[in-house]
C-alpha cells in the first residue's frame, strides 16, 4: 500500500512540529525518516498512524483519504521505540492481542490464532520463549516481540519509530540486518524513523532527511549521500570539513578568507601529500594522529588556522610516515559549495 | 543471541553494604534510635489495642457476644457495611475516571481537578458534614423541595452515605494518579493500533496494569469509609436502630457508660484496621516483588 502526505502541518503550542511537509511513499518500499532530534520525524510517523492528528494537510492510502480516520482503523502496524510490550501479558500474549481483540465475527478461531502466533514466532526465532513475560527478555528479544505482535494482524503497512533506538550497538547491527531481511522477505510498505544516519542508508530503499520541520531531501542511500542537496544534509550524513571559499571559474576552490560562499569537504575527500602539486593546495600541521579502527584520522591546522579532518587507509598512512607537528600539504580531491552555512 | 552467561544481581547488592560501611551509625546510637520507636509505638499503637481487646472482654465472653448481638449493634453494623457498600464501588468508579483523565490526558483546568480532588483531604471532617445539612437540610437549599416530594436525606441513609462519599473521594485517585502518570499511554496507544476498541484497550491493557494500585486505594478507601466519624456524625441525627454507623454506636455506649459493649463494638473496627494492615502489607509485597523482579530483568538486559 502507498503512503502519501501532502502539505502536513503540525504545531505543539509555539514549536512548529512539522511545517508543510510532503512525503511519497510507493507501495512495498523500506523508507527512512532520518533527522536529528526535534526534527519532526517522529511526529510525522505518528501522524501517518493516527496516534497524532496533523493541524492541516492530508494522509492518503493507495490514494484514499485517511486523515480523520483513527489509529485502529487505518491497519497500520506501529512498533515503538520503547518497545510497548503488554507488561502482563506473556510474549504469546502480546502477539496474539491485536487478532483476540477483533470483533466476534472476524475473529479467527482459536486454533487459527494459536498457529498465527506460532508462525511468527518462527519468524523472530523466540519460539521457545512464547510463555515469557516481557520483563524477562532482553532488549533485542523485546523489540522483535513487538515488531511480531505489530504483524499479527497483517498490516498494510509497518511503521516503526526508532525502533533500534534503545539497544546497544551490536544488537543494533544485528537486527537491523534482520529487519532488511524481513522486509525482503514480507515486502510490506514500511517506514522507520531514526536519527543514525548509518541505519538510515543501510537498511533502507530510500531515505527523507529531515531538519526543523522539514523534508530536506528525498532520495536513494546513494543519491543523498553522494548528491546532497542542502549543507545540512552534507553535513548531517558525514563528517565533514567546512571552509570559506567559492566557486573560481566553475571551479570550486578554498579561500582563507570569507567570501560569503562555504566549501565543504569529507575528511576521506583529502590527500596528505609531502610535496605541494602546484594546484589546489594548501599548507598544514599536523596536530593529532588516531590509527585506531580501519581509517587513520588525522586533525591538522591550516595555514590560516583552521582545524582540518583527514581520513586515510591505513596502508597510506604506512606509506607516508606522518608524525606530529610535522608541515604537509593538503589535496582536496572532491569540494561541494553552497551558498550559505548549516 | 546471547553468548555471555546472565550475571545475576541478586544477593550481591555491593551498593547496599558499602553504604552501610560508609554512612553506618555506631551501635549505641542505632540501638537507642531503635529503642525509641519501639518505645513509642508500645506505648500509642500496642497498648491502646491491648486496652480495646481487654476492656471489650473485660466481663467475659458471653457479654462481648451479647453486646454485638444487640439489635441496636447489628443495626449500626448493618448501616456501616450498606455505607461502605456503596461509598466504595462509586468511589472506585469515579476515582479511576479522574485519575484516567488526569494521569494521561492534558487539559484546561486540571490542576484546579486534582485541588477538587484533595479537597476532602483538606477540609475538617465536621465541615464536610456541614456541607450536606447546609444543602439538604430543612433550612438549608435543596431542603423545602426535598421536603415537599418527600425526601430525606439528611438525618437518614442517603445523607449518611453521601458524607461518607464525600470524606472517601481522594483515596483511589491519589493512589492511581501518580501511577498513570509514570506508564505513560504508549501501551494504550500499542492496544489502539492493534484494533482494540477504547474498552477492550482499558479492561485488557490499563486496568491489570494498575491493579495493585487500585486494590491498594479501595482497601485505605473501604478503611475510611467504615471508621468515618465526624462528617457522618453530623449528618446522622443519632438515632438509635436507624442512623448510627458503628462509630456513632460505639460514642453513644461509650456516654452510657456501658464501657465494655462500647469496647465490644470498638473492637470490631479494630480487627477491621488490622485486618486492613494485613491485607495492605500483602498487596505492597506483591507489588514490590513485581517491580523488583521486572528491574532485574532490566539490569540484565544490556548482556543479552
Amino acid at each position: 500500500m502507498s503512503i502519501e502526505a501532502k502539505n502536513i502541518s503540525k504545531k505543539f503550542g509555539q514549536f512548529a512540529a512539522l511545517d508543510n511537509v510532503s512525503l511519497t511513499i510507493p507501495s512495498g518500499e523500506l523508507v527512512a525518516l532520518l533527522g536529528p532530534s526535534g526534527s519532526g520525524k517522529t511526529t510525522l510517523l505518528r501522524i501517518i498512524a493516527g496516534l497524532e492528528f496533523a493541524d492541516s494537510g492530508t494522509i492518503l492510502f493507495d490514494g484514499e483519504d485517511t486523515t480523520h480516520r483513527t489509529a485502529r482503523d487505518r491497519r497500520v502496524g506501529f512498533v515503538f521505540q520503547h518497545y510497548a510490550l503488554f507488561r502482563h501479558m506473556t510474549v504469546f500474549e502480546n502477539i496474539a492481542f491485536g487478532l483476540k481483540v477483533r470483533p466476534r465475527s472476524v475473529r479467527p478461531s482459536k486454533e487459527q490464532i494459536h498457529a498465527k502466533v506460532h508462525e511468527l514466532l518462527g519468524l523472530i526465532q523466540l519460539k521457545n520463549l512464547s510463555g515469557r513475560y516481557p520483563s524477562q527478555l532482553s532488549g533485542g528479544q523485546r523489540q522483535r516481540v513487538a515488531l511480531a505482535r505489530a504483524l499479527a494482524v497483517e498490516p498494510s503497512v509497518l511503521l516503526l519509530d526508532e525502533p533500534f533506538g534503545s539497544l546497544d550497538a551490536k544488537v543494533r547491527l544485528e537486527l537491523r540486518r534482520w529487519l532488511r531481511q524481513l522486509h525482503d522477505e514480507v515486502h510490506i510498505t514500511s517506514v522507520f524513523v531514526t536519527h543514525d544516519q548509518e541505519e538510515a542508508l543501510e537498511v533502507s530503499d530510500r531515505v527523507a532527511v529531515m531538519n526543523e520541520g522539514r523534508i530536506e531531501q528525498v532520495g536513494s542511500p546513494d543519491e543523498v549521500y553522494h548528491h546532497p542537496n542542502t549543507p545540512f544534509v552534507y553535513n548531517f550524513l558525514g563528517s565533514v570539513n567546512l571552509f570559506h571559499g567559492r566557486m573560481d571559474d566553475e571551479i570550486p576552490a578554498i579561500h582563507e578568507a570569507a567570501t560569503g560562499d562555504f566549501v565543504y569537504v569529507r575528511p576521506h575527500l583529502l590527500e596528505i601529500q609531502r610535496q605541494p602539486n602546484g594546484g589546489s593546495n594548501f599548507r598544514a600541521v599536523i596536530k593529532h594522529i588516531n590509527s585506531a579502527g580501519p581509517l587513520v584520522k588525522v586533525e591538522a591546522l591550516s595555514e590560516w588556522g583552521a582545524p582540518v579532518q583527514v581520513e586515510m587507509s591505513q596502508e597510506k598512512f604506512q606509506d607516508l610516515q606522518l608524525a606530529k607537528e610535522e608541515t604537509v600539504f593538503i589535496i582536496p580531491k572532491e569540494l561541494k559549495v553552497f551558498h550559505k552555512a548549516i | 543471541m546471547a553468548t555471555t552467561l546472565p550475571l545475576s544481581t541478586r544477593g550481591l547488592l555491593p551498593a547496599q553494604r558499602v553504604a552501610t560501611a560508609a554512612t553506618g551509625e555506631s551501635a549505641v546510637v542505632r540501638w537507642v534510635l531503635i529503642g525509641v520507636a519501639v518505645l513509642f509505638l508500645a506505648l500509642f499503637i500496642f497498648l491502646p489495642l491491648a486496652i480495646v481487646f481487654s476492656q471489650a472482654f473485660a466481663k467475659g465472653i458471653g457479654p462481648y457476644w451479647a453486646s454485638l448481638r444487640q439489635p441496636d449493634a447489628l443495626s449500626a453494623i448493618r448501616l456501616t457495611l450498606l455505607a461502605a457498600g456503596i461509598a466504595v464501588p462509586l468511589n472506585l468508579v469515579f476515582g479511576v475516571a479522574a485519575a484516567w483523565a488526569i494521569g494521561k490526558f492534558e487539559f484546561f483546568g486540571k490542576s484546579l481537578l486534582i485541588t477538587l480532588i484533595d479537597l476532602p483531604f483538606s477540609v475538617s471532617p465536621v465541615v464536610s458534614g456541614l456541607i450536606y445539612v447546609l444543602l439538604f437540610g430543612l433550612q438549608g437549599v435543596l431542603g423545602p423541595w426535598l421536603a415537599r416530594h418527600n425526601l430525606q436525606i439528611i438525618f437518614a441513609v442517603p445523607g449518611i452515605v453521601l458524607a461518607t462519599i464525600f470524606v472517601t473521594f481522594p483515596f483511589v485517585a491519589r493512589e492511581l494518579i501518580p501511577l498513570l502518570q509514570a506508564q505513560g499511554q504508549e501501551e494504550e496507544e500499542a492496544a489502539l493500533a492493534l484494533g482494540a476498541s477504547g474498552w477492550q484497550t482499558f479492561f485488557r491493557v490499563s486496568l491489570p496494569n494498575i491493579k495493585w494500585g487500585l486494590l491498594y486505594g479501595v482497601i485505605l478507601c473501604n478503611a475510611r469509609a467504615m471508621g468515618e466519624f465526624g462528617a457522618v456524625s453530623v449528618v446522622s441525627g443519632h438515632i438509635r436502630g436507624r442512623t448510627n454507623t458503628m462509630p456513632l454506636h460505639v460514642e453513644i455506649l461509650y456516654n452510657e457508660y456501658q464501657f465494655s459493649a462500647a469496647f465490644a463494638v470498638a473492637s470490631l473496627l479494630a480487627l477491621l484496621a488490622l485486618a486492613t494492615l494485613l491485607v495492605k502489607t500483602l498487596v505492597e509485597w506483591r507489588a514490590r516483588r513485581q517491580l523488583a523482579e521486572s528491574a532485574r530483568w532490566d539490569g540484565e538486559e544490556q548482556i543479552a
